[in-house]
């Protein structure tokens, strides 16, 4: 049995007070706060076992680096990898995804080919192939989605071709909550010969992931939304697409033999880990994914489920409330205008009323006017958000159209 | 209105509620800003609302119009045109907005964090008054 409220108590920051009033946080979609135990171990490996990895053959080092590449299997259990060495720590998703562009596209993409993205793209998934066109001169296709936000298969399949080379995608739109059916969508670019790259950001926080499963090429996602530390990322790809692949930064811990005229460089994933990485960060990472894990994704999956219902039934009750992005298939995420109420003003307010969403284009300017839309709110959903705080969020809301 | 008028004003508000009420009231009796002016041209790079701010010089003094499609953002205008409007740009240069914002309890307006453009609008008033 999912015991939010056990679960809420594991994360300090819930219980402190903001303006005065309990916090509401509804922007884990931005960034998801952190339980006490990733706190914890931060705290524990610069209190006892700090050190640089991959260095000196003494306890410290050791003991850390084992920690690191343990943390590394935590990601590969995580998102079922074949193996750790599929799993490649990066800054964040965005830098996950600039690494496939300026490696993978770079080697093996030319001017004869196409990306296929669709509509619903964070900027991190759009503009990376915007660079590389414009570099390599392949056309950069864009699928028309919906106007409920869902996933339009005929618009899919007809910009699905032979030349198709890669299809990156979102697993779920950071802005709409649409869940792309991404399994299908990576049998079919198969079929036809492309790779897929999935944006796994709103999606792994809120599903159980299997690489394996899925048949994804590469999987991208950011350690902050999994309520883990920022400034650390995942990179999933399979083994022989990362070993084709050249490096993509240059420096030390990911070469094997250096001379001053040459340099030959080391197997992945180090090859992709240039540098002193983000240590602490890449094992509050796993700290944060095994709680995820202890908790279970299935059950994270069903409570969220269940408030994404609630949060339905209650926002219908708020005349002049128009959410965007309706698709049926829908996770915890709610963008929405208020008739007669700026998006801006409407977030002032909710903000002294101890409730944080997120307002603006979302990273995703394109998506907002395309939906019709200069700037939109949003309320997003986490593990630990209960029907209180979704409660709290429609007081506040109507409290917010008696100032306009 | 003055903002000496002002900060007297918001001295008889006590709470945010009422604060935020006289602000959009502030808001919707800011002089129309003609819809000529609402283009990228005129507009104050803000990320989560649209913020148009047009200079005109007049006898050495500097007198601006501006508008937002967000009602506080709009009244949070009418506050910072009541600091500037009407000064010459030396005077403009003198003026501590920060002190004055926070008097009003508005401090959290003006801060770097806060994108809605209220302090790129404060910029770029600095910088027209830099080159008119």
């Amino acid at each position: 049995m999912y015991n939010v409220e056990n679960i809420r108590k594991d994360f300090p920051i819930l219980s402190c007070s903001i303006n005065g009033k309990p916090n509401i946080f509804l922007d884990s979609a931005a960034s998801a706060q952190k339980p006490q135990m990733v706190i914890d171990k931060i705290v524990n490996i610069y209190t006892s076992k700090y050190s640089n990895v991959h260095r000196g053959s003494y306890y410290l080092s050791e003991a850390i680096t084992e920690e690191y590449e343990q943390s590394r299997y935590s990601v590969q259990k995580f998102l079922n990898a074949r193996s750790p060495q599929e799993i490649v720590f990066t800054r964040n998703a965005t830098e996950a995804i600039n690494l496939v562009a300026f490696s993978w596209g770079r080697r093996f993409l030319t001017k004869m080919d196409e990306v296929l993205i669709s509509e619903a793209e964070h900027h991190a998934n759009l503009v990376p192939w915007q660079m590389l066109r414009d570099e390599i001169g392949f056309e950069l296709k864009i699928f028309k989605i919906n106007d409920d936000g869902s996933f339009n298969c005929e618009e899919f399949c007809k910009n699905l071709s032979g030349k198709t080379k890669l299809v990156a995608i979102t697993g779920m739109s950071n802005v709409l909550g649409t869940v792309f059916p991404i399994k299908d969508i990576i049998k079919s670019a198969h079929e036809v010969g492309s790779k897929v790259l999935v944006d796994g950001c709103q999606y792994v926080v809120h599903h159980p992931t299997d690489v394996q499963d899925l048949d994804c090429d590469f999987l991208a996602f950011s350690g902050h939304k999994t309520y883990g530390p920022s400034g650390i990322g995942v990179l999933f790809g399979k083994a022989e697409l990362l070993d084709a692949m050249p490096p993509y930064q240059f420096g030390g811990d990911m070469v094997n033999v250096v001379t001053y005229q040459s340099t030959t460089f080391d197997i992945p994933p180090a090859r992709f880990e240039a540098g002193t990485p983000a240590i602490v960060q890449a094992i509050g990472l796993g700290a944060a994914l095994e709680y995820m894990m202890n908790i279970g994704m299935n059950e994270i999956y069903e409570h969220e489920q269940n408030l994404t219902k609630y949060m339905h039934q209650q926002i219908k009750n708020i005349p002049g409330l128009q959410e965007v992005g309706t698709a049926p298939n829908k996770g915890g995420v709610f963008s929405f205008v208020l008739e007669g109420v700026h998006p801006q003003d409407l977030a002032f307010i909710l903000d002294k009323e101890g409730v944080a969403v997120r307002v603006g284009h979302h990273c995703a300017a394109p998506l907002v006017r395309r939906m019709g839309h200069e700037s939109l709110a949003r309320a997003s959903l986490g593990l630990y958000t209960n029907k209180a705080d979704i409660d709290a969020f429609i007081r506040a809301v109507q409290k917010a159209k008696t100032f306009f | 209105m003055e903002i000496e008028e002002l900060i007297d004003n918001f001295e008889f508000l006590d709470n945010w509620e009422d604060k935020y009420r006289y602000i959009i009231e502030l808001g919707e009796k800011l002089p129309l800003l003609e819809a000529e002016y609402h283009t990228d041209e005129w507009k104050v790079q803000g990320c989560q609302s649209q913020v148009w701010l047009v200079p005109h010089k007049q006898d050495g003094k500097i007198f601006f119009k501006g508008d937002s499609d967000a009602m506080i953002v709009k009244g949070l205008i009418a506050v910072v045109l009541s600091i500037y409007n009407n000064k010459s740009p030396s005077e403009i240069k003198a003026v501590a907005v920060e002190n004055i914002f926070a008097k009003l309890g508005l401090k959290e307006h003006l801060s770097p964090s806060r994108r809605n453009g209220l302090l790129s609008m404060t910029e770029k008033i600095r910088y027209y008054a830099e080159i008119l």
